[in-house]
């Protein structure tokens, strides 16, 4: 059989990724059923630059699993200090280890570490081009809170023009159906035109916006990211816009009862603390679904099935 | 009026927008091998005008012509045997395009590790969009950026 790798949200077919949630789902309700699923399988987390948490849900993901985990947390401590490229580097490591998991600063890493491994490789970053377990994790969170991946209104908020998390969770979003996008962003940071060229070459609507306040009241998920102060060209825009973009609970109290707050994590200060015991707020529950998620990746790449354990 | 002998094996590429001829000279690998080329620079069209023609002496199938419609669409390839046009044929875009086009985006990782393939996809045929496959960048000829 041919090895599977993760190198965008696109590689697996709805099917597919309806399974994998629904793996997902059953970890979650049944973690005593996948403890040992992994035991002898070791995981090899090459991260050629810091990603704390990306790398410990990987890791926590592999260990839940009852495999073993190795690697290395930034470049300045691999081989590629010595000049090692990434296809040599994806050819040792799989002498040692039944997958990997990469993340690297440039765009495209990932999928020639893929060419040249003999083992599955999951992409977990690589540069501003993809982040593919984020968007699994953002759509199994949407679905286990609503039910479904159909007919509800999204709104983007914060960085829609840089923040590769919302284009990924676009790309993936297209494929379901009845799904409405409010993109809401300062002019300088609007989603990129092959976004909404894709969106009116398939007629999905969308509606592009500057204020949250405008049109909170419609959503069914907010997703927040955030605005970062380098992205403007003058401070006077930076600061006359960017509390438009701070969620806090004055504005909540526009938000339908049901809509959940999403935002892919580390927050600054675009979500206030206050937000945080609302029961909306979902962020801290999708890292916990980010470790389902990536546990069904796992066990989907390496072929294994529990239930013929 | 200029007079370019016939050829018994080989191709005439036809109606190359006038300029474009030493572009796919250097694209075809031309420079490097020994056979009787012609380059025909600014001949006089009724459809186009000015154009150029390429007449390549060599045997046939022994030229990967993929790259064609990507520089040019309009291109016609008159296929020679034994002095006469056998086949007549429109070039179609490729697939995929293997180290004809460079990725310039300095984020992608063909930046630093210099021995990989320059690989680009054919995004988008309507469009004519080609995107590097490491790193999606739409490909831009230096006249479109």
């Amino acid at each position: 059989m041919k090895k599977r790798d993760l190198l965008t949200p696109l590689d697996f077919s709805k099917e597919e990724l309806d399974e994998l949630f629904d793996r997902a789902d059953d970890i979650r309700q049944h973690p005593e059923k996948y403890a040992h699923a992994c035991e002898g399988k070791k995981m090899a987390t090459c991260f050629f630059e810091p990603s704390t948490r990306t790398r410990l849900s990987h890791e926590t993901a592999m260990l839940n699993l009852g495999g073993k985990v190795m690697g290395f947390p930034s470049g300045s401590v691999s081989s590629a200090t010595k000049g090692e490229t990434v296809a040599d580097t994806a050819r040792v490591i799989s002498c040692f280890a039944d997958i990997m998991v990469i993340r690297h600063p440039k765009e495209g890493a990932a999928a020639v570490a893929a060419h040249y491994a003999s083992i599955p490789v999951i992409n977990a970053g690589d540069g501003g081009h993809q982040h593919p377990t984020q968007t699994l994790t953002d759509l199994l969170t949407i679905r286990s809170l609503r039910g479904s991946l159909d007919n509800f209104t999204i709104g983007l908020c914060g960085d829609l023009k840089f923040g590769r998390t919302v284009h990924s969770l676009i790309n993936a979003l297209v494929r379901y159906e009845n799904v409405r996008f409010v993109f809401i962003s300062p002019e300088e940071l609007k989603v990129p035109d092959y976004i909404t060229d894709m969106l009116n070459d398939k007629g999905i609507p969308y509606e592009e916006c500057i204020r949250l306040e405008d049109v909170i009241p419609k959503l069914d998920i907010l997703y927040m990211t955030r605005v970062q102060k380098e992205r403007f060209f003058n401070e006077e825009d930076y600061v006359r816009l960017k509390d438009f973009y701070v969620l806090n609970k004055a504005k909540l109290k526009r938000a339908k009862p049901d809509m959940y707050i999403l935002h892919p994590l580390p927050r600054v200060n675009e979500i206030a603390a206050d937000v945080d015991d609302d029961p909306r707020a979902a962020y801290f529950k999708q890292v916990q679904y980010g470790v389902y998620v990536r546990e069904a990746l796992i066990l989907k790449l390496l072929n294994i099935d529990v239930d013929k354990l | 009026m200029l007079n370019v002998g016939k050829i018994e094996e080989g191709y005439v590429l036809d109606h190359i927008q006038a300029g474009r001829a030493m572009l796919i000279y250097h694209h075809l690998g031309l420079d490097k091998v020994d056979w009787t080329v012609a380059i025909i620079k600014n001949a006089r069209s009724n459809a186009m005008g000015r154009k150029d023609i390429l007449k390549v002496e060599c045997p046939v199938d022994s030229l990967n012509l993929d790259v064609l419609a990507f520089i040019d669409p309009n291109i016609t390839v008159n296929v020679i045997r034994g002095g006469e046009i056998m086949e007549k044929k429109k070039v179609e875009l490729p697939k995929e395009l293997v180290n004809v086009i460079r990725c310039t985006n300095p984020r992608c990782i063909t930046s630093v590790e210099t021995s990989l393939p320059h690989i680009f996809y054919l995004a988008d045929p309507n469009r004519r969009i080609y995107r590097c496959k490491y790193c999606d960048e739409k490909y831009q000829e230096i006249s479109d950026r």
